[in-house]
């Protein structure tokens, strides 16, 4: 393949990944960030933890170890596989502190310190470069692996390590937003991925099914390469194999850029249910044809090839020109990826702990009144002198010293970020972890992984001697055991200051600061106050976003126009909001030396702990308060509800019973007139006077109703109880209310069930049933009436249904059927004067049951309910 | 042990079937680790050929299956009244 038409397909291949990064940017700007935040762009952005490390280097790694090369892809498995306890709470706290990098989340949990996230800073820093160059060397290396040529002036390396620092500027520093995503970023990188994996994946099945027959034959090589005494180092060890696995699993969240696209990216930490079993067979589909190239590659080759460039060189020695460009682009995706976000995580540490708090001593030293400039385009200058810093730093390292085994530097820089683990674990799980414990197990770690690693890999110190240990698997365990045990012992001899303790308090139980701070006392000079903090939050956020996050801020208080009262809730969510552009420690600084926030004190944090406790409980009780008085409130509402419309039943009862009162009277005054004529005859006489009896009938039995009525509510009812059997009551009552006529009715009892023997009033009891069976007779508007009469026997009571299938009772009406004078038809088919519910309430009151409307049902249905004796039964039955 | 004072002590059938859910999730990396761990320090030498190749993968792929089918599990659940102990 012609070099220059390799050179070309690069070109091509990274100016699309300029346009996807652009559109993706664009459509993050629009509000659609519905791509990037999927499941599978963040699982595919993980896989920036293959670099050209594991794309060249594994099967190299391979070749000399054998399945040794597996343990940098078994930590990370074994980390995303326990996602759930892990990652989700890492990613979660670090959401609500919007914490920008490694640097950051640790400096932050241990008090915000500047101090400490600078050396992280620059451990990070140092295990990088020699990385980065690693990644830039293999670029080179597999150009160089197609031939000599150079179609572009001066020297390739340069090329790549410009066109990456353009791309990372443009689309790494684009936004100074209050958080660190980058969209663009991420979606280019999610398709780096798949061109990895693709070309990964593509070599492996050519190599066992193209070079070799299937994968049996390819078994039955890996084991006769393994039996070979040339492979000697294929023996695992168990020490390296487990200080591998210990390290690469803590590298997957230490690394600056594991921990940009991990925890930093992410919109929050839901993505991780899918990363947890996705990302690990990502990883797993990279590694299955590792062992088979290697081995293949090996019988194929000539011995003097590089096994590091074997995934090239097999395709082009067998002239597959086309695999071996889409090899050549997979390498490249790995190489660039992990240039472009370790540049990007490594330039916000940087800037936000080293340039920006070096620029504000300055221009404090400087007196000058800081609030009038604009801190953005600062901010965003120091970023990109950091990625080109930092890619600078690479090519510079590669151009004087390279020549390094590709998995050599990879391993150096794991153990080095490896350091960081014990305080990032410790600061998230155990509240008693100290800033002192943090400096002392991080700077005791870093000086042994310097002189145990990474100088002897430069070769400018000797390597010890470890007898039967593993050099390597030795540096590890003495350099995470010193480490830890400092950062335990001195956490534990330490005290913690308040800033410390509340973090401290954060992190580990993933609260928000501010539910703690609940309230200071306000300061005279607020609203200059706010006005500053205002001024300092345009600075760096622009004008438009800054008055809208106070806007936001002042409604929460419930104020309007712009200037919050600075509240400590206020400020603990302004100084959040600011850490995500500049970091904790920045942003604490920026407010302490703007708002006048003085540090907090011991006996403050016990003030606010105190008042949070006071707080709590008054907003409980005042929950409780108010819950209370809209219940009041209801029940005065429903009161006043049915006195009004009593009320209106009412005065309709007046005017019904004296027309009542006055229809009998009346017809008994004119037929009695009409007797006293002479010359009647001797049958109209009678039929007169049997008019006249009747309607005087009618009269008393409506006087009789009320007098009733007024004698039950009075409570003055004469009760007879007796055991009664409901069977003949119920039969009773049926018969009785046949007599008054109304409309044929089919009644559907269950006869067995009503033999109950009850202890009652039997008469009063009837009295009440015949009105209901009554009523259903007058009232049931169904085309058949049925009338259904259910008797059962409950522990305490006994209950009979009475239920018929017309209309009911609408809902609204039902409330009313049993006060009195309450009436629902027409007072012409009633009959009566709506006494009768009433008067059957206050009988069942007074036998010790009840009487209710039962709604659902088809028709109307009321519930008879008695109790076991009546009450007062031994004085009543006396009397009786 | 003592109990915290506002949380119910026994649980329905689907936050019990969660909290069950959620051991198995903390179980998963401490059972492959040692998957991972013991068989290379008892036997290193039948590890390091085609069998151990063999087993491996074996056991990658059945650590993913387990993490897709916990964590499909666990994120399909109601998220919000979790206690505070749910991680």
């Amino acid at each position: 393949m012609p070099f220059d038409a390799l050179v070309i397909a690069a070109l091509i291949y990274v100016g699309s990944l300029f346009v996807v990064a652009w559109a993706a940017d664009r459509a993050a700007a629009r509000g659609r960030t519905g791509w990037s935040d999927r499941p599978i762009v963040y699982t595919l952005s993980l896989s920036v933890y293959c670099t050209a490390w594991t794309f060249y280097g594994a099967v190299g790694n391979a070749s000399r170890t054998g399945l040794e090369f597996a343990t940098i892809y078994l930590g990370p498995t074994v980390v995303l596989a326990g996602s759930w306890w892990g990652l989700r709470r890492l990613v979660r706290v670090a959401k609500m502190h919007r914490v920008t990098s490694v640097a950051d989340l640790i400096s932050a949990r241990f008090g915000k310190s500047n101090t400490l996230a600078a050396l992280i800073t620059l451990i990070s820093l140092t295990a990088a470069t020699p990385y980065l160059a690693l990644q830039l060397q293999s670029i080179s290396l597999s150009f160089a692996a197609f031939g000599p040529g150079d179609v572009l002036p001066g020297p390739l390396e340069l090329w790549v390590a410009g066109g990456l620092a353009v791309f990372s500027i443009l689309f790494g520093t684009r936004n100074l937003a209050a958080d660190e995503r980058h969209h663009g970023v991420v979606m280019a990188i999610a398709v780096e991925a798949v061109v990895k994996l693709v070309a990964f994946v593509a070599l492996g099945i050519w190599v066992i099914w193209g070079l070799a027959n299937g994968p049996g034959d390819v078994i039955a090589r890996i084991a006769a390469r393994a039996a070979d005494h040339e492979a000697a180092g294929w023996v695992l060890r168990a020490d390296r194999w487990t200080a591998l696995i210990a390290i690469s699993a803590a590298a997957v969240v230490t690394l600056p850029r594991m921990f940009q696209v991990l925890v930093v990216e992410p919109a929050d930490e839901t993505p991780l249910n899918s990363a947890a079993w996705a990302f690990p067979a990502y990883l797993m589909a990279m590694s299955l044809f590792v062992l088979p190239i290697a081995v293949i590659g090996r019988e194929m080759l000539p011995p003097d090839a590089s096994p590091d460039l074997y995934v090239l060189h097999l395709p082009l020695s067998q002239g597959a020109d086309g695999l071996a460009l889409l090899v050549f682009l997979g390498g490249l995706s790995s190489a660039t990826s992990m240039v472009i976000i370790s540049a990007i995580a490594l330039a916000t540490m940087i800037s936000n702990h080293w340039l920006v708090p070096l620029y504000l001593a300055l221009r404090r030293a400087e007196g000058e009144d800081a609030a009038h400039a604009s801190l953005r385009q600062p901010l965003l200058i120091s970023r990109r002198i950091a990625i080109l810093a930092v890619i600078a730093a690479g090519a510079i390292y590669q151009a004087v010293g390279g020549g390094q085994e590709l998995a050599a530097m990879g391993t150096v820089a794991f153990v080095g970020m490896a350091q960081l683990l014990p305080a990032m674990l410790g600061g998230l799980l155990w509240r008693g972890a100290t800033r002192v414990g943090a400096y002392a197990g991080i700077i005791a770690g870093a000086l042994i992984w310097m002189g145990l690693v990474f100088l002897p890999s430069l070769g400018w110190a000797p390597g010890l001697d470890w007898g039967p240990v593993d050099p390597l698997a030795g540096a590890v365990l003495v350099s995470l055991g010193v480490n830890m045990g400092l950062f335990i012992i001195l956490s534990l001899v330490t005290l913690p200051d308040p800033q410390e303790r509340l973090q401290g308090l954060s992190f580990v139980h993933a609260v928000t600061p501010d539910t703690a701070a609940v309230s200071t006392p306000q300061r005279p000079d607020g609203a200059i106050r706010a006005e500053a903090l205002l001024t300092l939050a345009r600075r760096i956020w622009g004008g438009d976003e800054a008055l809208h996050f106070f806007r936001a801020e002042a409604e929460r208080q419930g104020k309007s126009g712009f200037l919050p009262d600075v509240s400590a809730g206020f400020l603990s969510r302004l100084e959040r909001r600011l850490a995500g552009a500049v970091g904790a420690a920045t942003a604490h600084a920026m407010l302490a030396q703007f708002a006048g926030q003085r540090p907090t004190s011991m006996a403050e944090l016990m003030a606010v702990a105190g008042e949070a406790q006071r707080a709590q409980e008054r907003a409980r009780q005042l929950k409780d308060d108010s819950d209370e008085l809209a219940r009041t409130a209801r029940r005065l509402q429903e009161a006043n509800d049915r006195l009004t419309a009593l009320s209106v039943q009412k005065d309709a009862f007046l005017g019904q019973i004296s027309h009542e009162l006055r229809t009998p009277m009346t017809s008994v005054r004119a037929f009695s007139e009409l007797l006293k004529l002479p010359d009647l005859a001797p049958d109209d006489r009678t039929r007169f006077a049997g008019i006249i009896h009747e309607e005087a009938s009618r009269l008393t039995r409506l006087l009789d109703d009320l007098l009733d009525l007024s004698v039950l509510e009075g409570g003055r009812a004469r009760l007879s109880p007796r055991v009664v059997n409901l069977h003949d009551l119920i039969s009773r009552a049926i018969e009785a209310s046949s007599a008054l006529g109304g409309a044929a009715l089919v009644i559907d009892r269950d006869i067995p069930a009503e033999h109950l023997m009850v202890l009652t009033d039997g008469d009063r009891l009837l009295q009440v049933l015949i009105n209901l069976i009554g009523n259903a007779r007058k009232y049931c508007d169904a085309a058949r009436p049925v009338l259904t009469i259910r008797v059962r026997r409950l522990a305490a009571a006994t209950q009979i249904d009475i239920m018929d299938n017309g209309t009911g009772i609408p809902p609204d009406k039902q409330d009313l059927v049993f006060e009195k004078f309450s009436r629902l038809n027409d007072p012409a088919r009633a009959g009566g004067a709506g006494l009768g519910l009433a008067i059957s309430r206050e009988v069942m009151t007074a036998l010790g049951g009840s009487i209710t409307y039962l709604p659902g049902h088809e028709g109307a249905a009321f519930r008879l309910q008695l109790p076991v004796r009546p009450p007062g039964l031994g004085a009543k039955s006396a009397e009786a | 042990m003592s109990l915290p004072p506002d949380q119910p002590i026994f649980l329905e059938r689907a936050a019990y079937r969660r909290r069950r859910l959620r051991d198995a999730a903390r179980l998963l990396p401490m059972v492959t680790l040692a998957a991972l761990l013991l068989p290379v320090w008892l036997m290193p030498a039948t590890m390091s050929g085609a069998g151990g190749m063999i087993w491996l993968f074996g056991l990658w792929l059945v650590v993913i299956a387990a993490s897709a089918l916990l964590h499909w599990r666990l994120g399909r659940g109601p998220r919000a009244g979790d206690p505070p102990d749910a991680f």
